[in-house]
């Protein structure tokens, strides 16, 4: 899959996902889920999206195998307050990352992100460190995923706080 | 049904209403039981008790028959386990072609009877390691192969006529097959003696999996042109593993990975069908790959039910006439998604509960996961021990002294057959919708599957459904080491990639990747072609990019919406 290629995709979601993102004269709300990189599990993905729907969030989730570039368009172009990133192949220490330095790039270092996956537990300073607000663990919980999106989409003034909310939400013994 | 059998059922009937209205009105009336419904893990009811059903009473010879023989519910061989046991193959591969082929030979010498071979991502999509795709993917899930002499290495060592390999490899299925051939060959290796399987099954890939290349038109002819060569030159090899395992894993239902994996059977039946092959040339090589879950019963039963259905849809849609045709011959491997990050010891429990499941329902070989999989890749350690499960079962348990133990329970007889209704339901289904491949393209398969999943884990976190350590009986459990994939390996692997390029004749890559692009864009069987390529070393991305520049690229679109009638 070539950048040029995938950008020719048609927009991975409904315009009424978003029915107040009128960008950059609304507050973020919106969240946006999305598959980083070749991995193609997204059953994790799909419950996070629909979880949040459930709980009165406007939500899109991409598809998998997505760039970084991608999805950080889409994230833009939705206006979004969180993007949840969601990887089971490993390699979340260079993409997660790489998502957050595009944001930045791109003059939205306010939009926060967030991962989960199959992630060790020594990766998980290395990923805070690099910016990524709140990493999820295998098994964590749908309460403590709310808690977090609520925090982060909920208040996105408190986006722009210097030190991170949130240490990891690991519930891995 | 004979008179006296008609009175015996409804004298059974009477007996169980007096027997609801007496003792057990009473027991109930003293101590309820825990539950107002109890329902297993596809959310199917499970009553109380089970009594022989008119059916299993007196259809005996025509819904199960004897092992070996048609429907098959029994079981595919005649003796089965008390042949030879099932055989015992761990799914592995990681980092590099060095690395894997360590822990190959690891797996022989501690008493695994088959490989198989897990590839990294890139290779499974058919990028090259150092392809910007690629980057941080590379030996991630399994082991990056570039080109034919990452496969001299995978299998150094290792004699390939003496070992059955099964390679999960769908898109890039046919490269793949032809590296094994063509590594085979340099071992003095012919093909006929090759034995083994290919997964080869796109069409769950765009359901479930995901990792597909090209659209579905172009992937179904690669399919087809594997199974015609393979008939011709690997007559052992099976051609392909049609695969309700990521199904399950994806979060369907038991019945749902029956339905959608012989609905997924009927599309691939019928390609190579419609290329002009015959059915019992082709068919007996079609082989099946399942999971297993922890509900003991419920998986046992999915089993028997796969194997009577898939006979009759054999015999009576496809008109097959061979036994080895209507015979469903199946690999299985335990739930990744039952494997839990809390308290991970728990999980050597689980599987081998599963490991018993696919025993009891006849399974030919096995893979069982490692307890530490919720967190990594297993270490050799978590390895040996999963192996040690099977060899636990095979040898100790006495399950294997018998053919088809729980035959003849009443429960498993009607799990069996509520299981074989309801997937019967899902192929018609999609017949209805014009057969598998609008099916996806519709995202039937898809929606029906995630719908299950939200289902599923909704269950979980609001406790109905207890897991042990997740949401119920929870404390600290004791923690597990994780295997590390060694980081230079990715290094590596690109200068090995630099170096093959420098060596290797171009000219003759070059002229091999104008034929592979030649038979693309006509209708030449594409196996002869890409075994010339890969003998003259040309990459995985570089056969992939000729093949792309033909055929496309498929895409996933999403509806982000589709979940939203999902309510739990």
């Amino acid at each position: 899959m070539t950048l040029e290629t995938s950008t020719a995709v048609p927009n991975f979601w409904l315009p009424e996902a978003f029915p107040s993102a009128t960008p950059g004269a609304q507050p973020r709300r919106g969240i946006l889920i999305a598959k980083p990189g070749l991995d193609g599990h997204d059953r994790g993905a799909k419950y996070v999206a629909q979880l949040l729907r459930d709980a009165g969030y406007a939500v899109a989730y991409t598809g998998i195998r997505r760039t970084p570039e991608e999805i950080v368009d889409a994230a833009l172009e939705g206006n979004v307050a969180v993007v949840g990133l969601s990887l089971l192949s490993g390699a979340h220490n260079s993409l997660f990352v790489k998502v957050v330095e595009r944001l930045r790039e791109r003059g939205a270092g306010n939009v926060a992100v967030v991962g989960g996956g199959v992630i060790p537990a020594d990766d998980v300073p290395r990923l805070l460190a690099a910016g990524v607000r709140a990493v999820f663990t295998p098994g964590a919980s749908a309460a403590d995923i709310l808690r977090t999106f609520a925090e982060l989409a909920g208040e996105p003034q408190a986006a722009e706080a210097a030190s991170p909310p949130h240490t990891s939400r690991s519930l891995a013994s | 049904m004979t008179p006296e059998l008609s009175t015996t059922m409804a004298s059974l009937a009477d007996a169980r209403t007096a027997w609801e209205a007496g003792s057990l009105a009473d027991t109930l009336r003293k101590c309820p039981e825990s539950r107002a419904e109890f329902v297993s893990a596809s959310a199917s009811a499970v009553e109380r008790l089970y009594l022989p059903s008119e059916e299993a009473a007196g259809n005996y010879l025509e819904q199960l028959g004897f092992p070996g023989e048609f429907p098959f519910t029994r079981g595919v061989q005649p003796t089965m386990y008390r042949g030879r046991p099932w055989t015992m193959r761990q799914y592995a591969g990681f980092g590099t072609a060095e690395e894997s082929n360590r822990r190959y030979r690891l797996l022989l010498d501690q008493g695994a009877t088959g490989l198989s071979v897990a590839f990294d991502l890139p290779t499974q999509i058919g990028y090259d390691s150092d392809a910007p795709q690629s980057a941080g993917e590379v030996g991630r899930v399994g082991v990056a192969i570039d080109s034919l002499a990452d496969m001299e290495t995978l299998f150094d060592g290792i004699p390939l006529d003496r070992v059955s390999t099964s390679m999960t490899i769908n898109a890039t299925g046919a490269i793949l097959l032809a590296m094994y051939v063509a590594v085979a060959e340099r071992q003095g290796v012919s093909p006929a003696r090759l034995t083994g399987t290919l997964q080869n099954d796109i069409l769950k890939e765009y359901i479930a999996r995901g990792t597909y290349r090209f659209p579905p038109a172009p992937s179904l002819r690669l399919t087809r042109d594997v199974f015609a060569w393979c008939t011709r030159h690997t007559p052992k090899f099976n051609t392909i593993s049609i695969s309700g395992y990521h199904i399950r894993e994806a979060g369907s239902t038991a019945g749902q990975e029956v339905g959608f994996t012989l609905a997924d059977a009927v599309c691939y039946v019928e390609t190579a069908l419609s290329a002009g092959l015959a059915i019992d040339d082709f068919a007996p090589r079609l082989a099946f790959f399942f999971a297993a879950h922890t509900d003991l019963f419920e998986e046992a039963a999915k089993f028997r039910a796969a194997r009577r259905l898939y006979a009759r849809l054999m015999r009576d849609r496809f008109g097959a006439r061979d036994p080895r045709s209507l015979m469903l011959r199946f690999h299985t491997q335990t739930g990744g998604v039952t494997l839990t990050a809390q308290q991970p010891e728990n999980n050597v429990v689980r599987v081998a509960l599963q490991a018993l499941a696919a025993v009891l329902g006849g399974t030919q070989s096995l893979h069982t996961n490692g307890k530490d999989e919720a967190l990594a890749l297993p270490t050799e350690e978590a390895v040996t021990l999963a192996l040690r499960t099977q060899q636990v079962i095979a040898c100790e348990s006495g399950v294997t002294n018998t053919i088809d133990p729980l035959g003849g329970s009443y429960f498993v007889e009607q799990l069996t057959d509520r299981i074989e209704a309801e997937a019967q339901a899902i192929i018609a289904d999609v017949d209805a919708r014009g057969g598998m491949v609008r099916a996806i393209e519709a995202g039937y398969p898809q929606r029906e599957i995630e719908r299950a999943a939200y289902r599923f884990q909704r269950s979980i976190d609001t406790g109905d459904r207890p897991i042990v350590g997740v949401n119920c009986h929870r404390g600290e459990g004791v923690e597990v080491p994780l295997f590390r994939l060694d980081e230079t390996a990715v290094r590596r692997q690109s200068w090995r990639l630099a170096q093959l390029r420098e060596r290797r004749d171009n000219d003759s890559v070059g002229r091999a990747l104008a034929e592979v692009e030649r038979a693309a864009r006509g209708s030449d069987n594409l196996l002869p072609p890409i075994l010339d390529a890969v003998r003259a070393y040309a990459t995985i991305g570089e056969i992939c990019g000729v093949l792309a520049g033909v055929f496309g690229e498929y895409h996933e679109t999403t509806d982000p919406t589709s979940t939203r009638e999902v309510t739990p």
